[in-house]
């Protein structure tokens, strides 16, 4: 039997790898008696998810733009590099 | 000529791809000196004339040069010696009997769109405060996708050992979450 350690351990991990059999059924088993670990594998599960959302917001966002110097430092680079 | 060709790239694409390196890099120098290397290095290619989709192409580009700085990074981290660290230990979350010494306490993701906002900000200052080496990896791994085996060919760690690096950042971020979002 699993303990809450051990738990977290494999809940993270199956983030990275894909869980043997024997493991996948250990943690089911500890989930289902043990609140704690179900509330920290949601709560892995939703950090992910919110990094990526946070990623998609900044990659639609027209308001972040390349600052005007560094664009106009690019601009004199592309120019030098053509002379 | 190509060079007014260049400067149209410039203007139509560079903030796009700003945006693309920032949501990948989280740092605002890194992503726009990975822009501006994306430019020298396109001027340069011999193809830069051919390109019909010039906003793919340069986006390839710009994907490798990310990759770039990632592994720098990660590389740096190899050298300062992964392992070794203070909060390699785990004591602190568990007690003896492996149990959590403080029970993880519920929260989710806010609907609320303000709401869920102030929650990215706070989620990712935690990234922030995480010591650099995990920041890394975990921002390889969790921001960038980058798959698992690639991870441990770039910091020449073995598998376990991310698995385990992973976790203490996982672990690290959460509770943070816990301190200033629930608490707060």
């Amino acid at each position: 039997m699993l303990n809450c350690k051990q738990t977290s351990q494999l809940v993270s991990q199956s983030l990275d790898r894909n869980l043997t059999l024997r493991e996948r059924l250990a943690v089911r088993l500890h989930l289902l008696i043990c609140k704690y670990c179900r509330r920290f594998q949601r709560q892995l599960h939703a950090m992910r998810k919110a990094f990526k959302r946070m990623s998609e917001a900044i990659e639609n966002d027209p308001s972040i733009q390349l600052p005007p110097e560094t664009k106009a430092r690019i601009s004199a680079t592309i120019e030098s590099t053509h002379q | 000529m190509t060079t007014p060709n260049a400067h149209d790239w410039l203007t139509e694409h560079s903030d796009y791809l700003y945006r693309f390196a920032l949501a990948r890099l989280r740092d605002t120098h890194l992503a726009e000196d990975v822009v501006q290397e994306t430019f020298i290095a396109a001027i340069k290619s011999p193809s830069f004339a051919e390109q019909s989709s010039p906003r793919t192409w340069l986006t390839g580009i710009l994907k490798h040069k990310i990759i770039d700085v990632m592994r720098k990074n990660v590389r740096e981290i190899a050298a300062s010696n992964l392992m070794n660290d203070e909060d390699a230990n785990m004591d602190e979350f568990f007690d003896e009997t492996g149990h959590w010494s403080e029970q993880p306490l519920a929260w989710d993701i806010p609907h609320d769109a303000l709401q869920q906002k102030q929650f990215l900000t706070t989620l990712q200052s935690c990234m922030d405060k995480l010591p650099t080496k995990l920041a890394s990896l975990f921002m390889m791994r969790d921001i960038h996708e980058t798959d698992n085996e690639e991870i441990c060919k770039e910091l020449n760690i073995t598998s376990t050992n991310a698995w385990v690096m992973l976790y203490r950042a996982r672990m690290g971020i959460r509770k943070c979450l816990e301190i200033n979002w629930l608490q707060a």
